[in-house]
């Protein structure tokens, strides 16, 4: 559904000192340095995949997020989109996507939303029928009535983007690209918008592709992540996959009748004990959570165990830190 | 074509939202209106020779100038597009299935169309109360009447063919200063709206009759004054068609090689 071979993008960017020496400096002699966004980025999404696109800020999500949407023309590469090249074709191509862009609008500022949502209508060419059908599931799903009729800059950050969403998915696209959809939003407004990004995805079969720093939308939604570092992609696989290679250690925590007894199981390290608990860090590569439990639980009287592994948040640092990025 | 026709409906309603620019708009115009008639009066009343243009003319040609200003002037400019660029939210405007100028286009003429419709009817119909001979009265001709409307829709599809050229170029400059100033200074002049294009100097009106500005406002004003008869008009309108078809597909050529060297500011 989307092929993605070899992209490459730079950019050049004018580089100045501060101060008015250098400005004055710069007005005759401006210096430029090329910037690699993008270097030889592929991947390959099927219909109906939600794909967590996630690195650290520069590392090229956005770009890319730019380039397959037909927004910027890349140096050089391939990219097929359900059978168009997005900056070759790019009306056909995005007659089938919608975009939301987390920091930008594309709600007129001054009118109703419903007047953004109906002049989409004409632009999309969207029949009467499928509009009316639409806006009814995305105002019930999205619980937008109060909205539709409050001029944009009205709306609070999380209304708004409620509407963003909304908007970009009137014209019943395939493919939703996500840029960062949860900026800035509060805990109840990001858990309303990944129920609705499962929900369209479920029912409506359309891929996903978003671009976040919130680990916890990762978790929620997607099944598949890919994370580029500066500019390449350095892991595309599944979270399970992300956490049974990098996870290789769990917290394991016993309370237990008081006992004195000596522990010692190898693959273990202990954190902490005192006459109840024992607090101890599993190598999940020597022995498994399963067997330390059992051995435990020969010599100790347990009344409750916990286990806790890495949130998904460290494992990303971890990565990061792996690859120098 | 819907598209186009909602485009300029969203533009509308988005005027009608601030009503109190609009009045402030009409009442600027009169104070403008008026300096004008009394300075020409004063220009008029101390001279002896004819000159090519009378005063009950010119005074058609200055009430119609500021009932149309939104029109035809080139320094009327859309903020939102020149935010779009700088500020990178092109980027939406980018994802849509629509051919780029033909939309930018569309909206540059929805917004001067509804600028200039919430502003001409009050001061039409307020000049035209005024006493004799400050007052803005009827064409000498139905037929001159005809060709004013035909020549004043071409120019406003011509004066936006040559403001696209200035939004083109931002895309390259990254600030709408320099060239509104340029084209809106130098454009303002050769339309004839800073002096009336008859009392230019010989050499100036050659120069002038040769370039498209005057072709957008100058054209239609003196017809409607009864200034320029029949037979020039037809042949002003057949300049007119030209200089749109050769502003178009240049703005169409630009705005293609623009478009990919696009960078999209603000991550």
């Amino acid at each position: 559904m989307i092929e993605v071979e070899n992209l490459n993008k730079s950019f050049k960017v004018v580089k100045r000192e501060a101060g008015i020496g250098s400005a004055i400096k710069s007005l005759f002699n401006p210096q430029y340095s090329t910037v690699q966004a993008l270097e030889n980025v592929s991947f390959k999404i099927d219909e109906g995949e939600i794909v967590g696109y996630i690195g650290p800020n520069g590392a090229g999500k956005s770009t890319t997020i730019k380039i397959i949407s037909g927004i910027l023309v890349p140096d050089s590469g391939k990219c097929n989109i359900l059978g168009y090249t997005p900056w070759k074709d790019r009306i056909n191509h995005v007659k089938n996507i919608g975009v939301v862009f987390g920091q930008r609008s594309q709600l007129w500022w001054d009118v109703p939303v419903i007047d953004s949502y109906n002049l989409l209508k004409d632009i999309y060419k969207i029949p009467e029928k499928n509009f009316k059908n639409n806006l009814q599931l995305l105002t019930d799903t999205l619980d937008l009535s109060p909205l539709l009729t409050t001029p944009v800059r009205q709306l609070s950050l999380g209304q708004k983007m409620r509407c963003e969403i909304g908007a970009s998915l009137l014209h019943d696209p395939k493919i939703l690209f996500l840029d960062e959809p949860t900026i800035g939003l509060d805990a109840v407004s990001k858990v309303a918008v990944r129920n609705f990004i499962k929900t369209i995805n479920k029912e409506k079969k359309i891929t996903v592709i978003l671009t976040t720093h919130d680990m916890n939308d990762i978790e929620a939604l997607a099944q598949r992540i890919i994370l580029i570092g500066k500019g390449k992609i350095l892991l595309d696989g599944s979270l399970l996959d992300l956490k049974n290679r990098f996870v290789t250690r769990k917290t394991l925590t016993v309370d237990f009748m008081e006992s004195n007894e000596d522990i010692h199981i190898p693959g273990t390290t202990i954190l902490s004990k005192s006459k109840e608990r024992i607090s101890m860090s599993v190598d999940l590569t020597q022995i498994k959570v399963s067997e330390v439990i059992g051995l435990l639980s020969n010599k100790l009287d347990i009344t409750d165990v916990s286990v806790d592994s890495h949130p998904i948040e460290e494992i990303i640092v971890d990565l990061y830190k792996e690859y120098k990025i | 074509m819907r598209t186009y026709y909602s485009l300029f409906k969203m533009r509308l309603l988005k005027g009608l939202q601030y009503r109190v620019a609009a009045i402030a708009g009409v009442s600027t115009q009169f104070f403008w209106g008026f300096m004008y008639i009394m300075i020409y009066e004063a220009f008029y009343s101390s001279t002896s020779t004819p000159q090519p243009i009378s005063l009950r003319e010119l005074i058609q040609v200055i009430w119609l100038q500021q009932s149309f200003l939104v029109f035809i002037m080139l320094w009327y400019r859309d903020n939102e597009l020149i935010n779009l660029i700088t500020s990178g939210n092109i980027a939406y405007e980018l994802c849509r299935p629509i051919d780029f100028y033909n939309f930018w286009y569309a909206k540059l003429i929805a917004q001067r169309l509804s600028g200039a419709l919430l502003r001409c009817f009050p001061i039409i119909i307020v000049a035209s109360l005024l006493p004799y001979p400050y007052n803005f009265s009827l064409p000498p001709s139905f037929i001159s009447f005809v060709l004013f409307l035909i020549t004043l829709t071409l120019g406003l599809i011509l004066v936006v063919a040559i403001s696209m050229l200035i939004y083109i170029s931002i895309f390259y400059t990254m600030s709408g200063t320099g060239s509104l100033l340029i084209f809106g200074v130098f454009g303002e002049f050769l339309s004839g709206l800073v002096i009336p294009i008859p009392l230019m100097p010989e050499g100036l009106k050659k120069v002038v009759y040769m370039l498209p500005f005057r072709y957008t406002s100058d054209l239609p004003f003196r017809i409607y004054a009864g200034n320029i008869g029949v037979h020039e008009a037809l042949i002003g309108i057949l300049i007119q068609f030209f200089w749109i078809f050769i502003l178009i597909c240049l703005g169409k050529l630009w705005m293609k090689k623009a478009l990919r060297r696009v960078v999209i500011q603000g991550g």
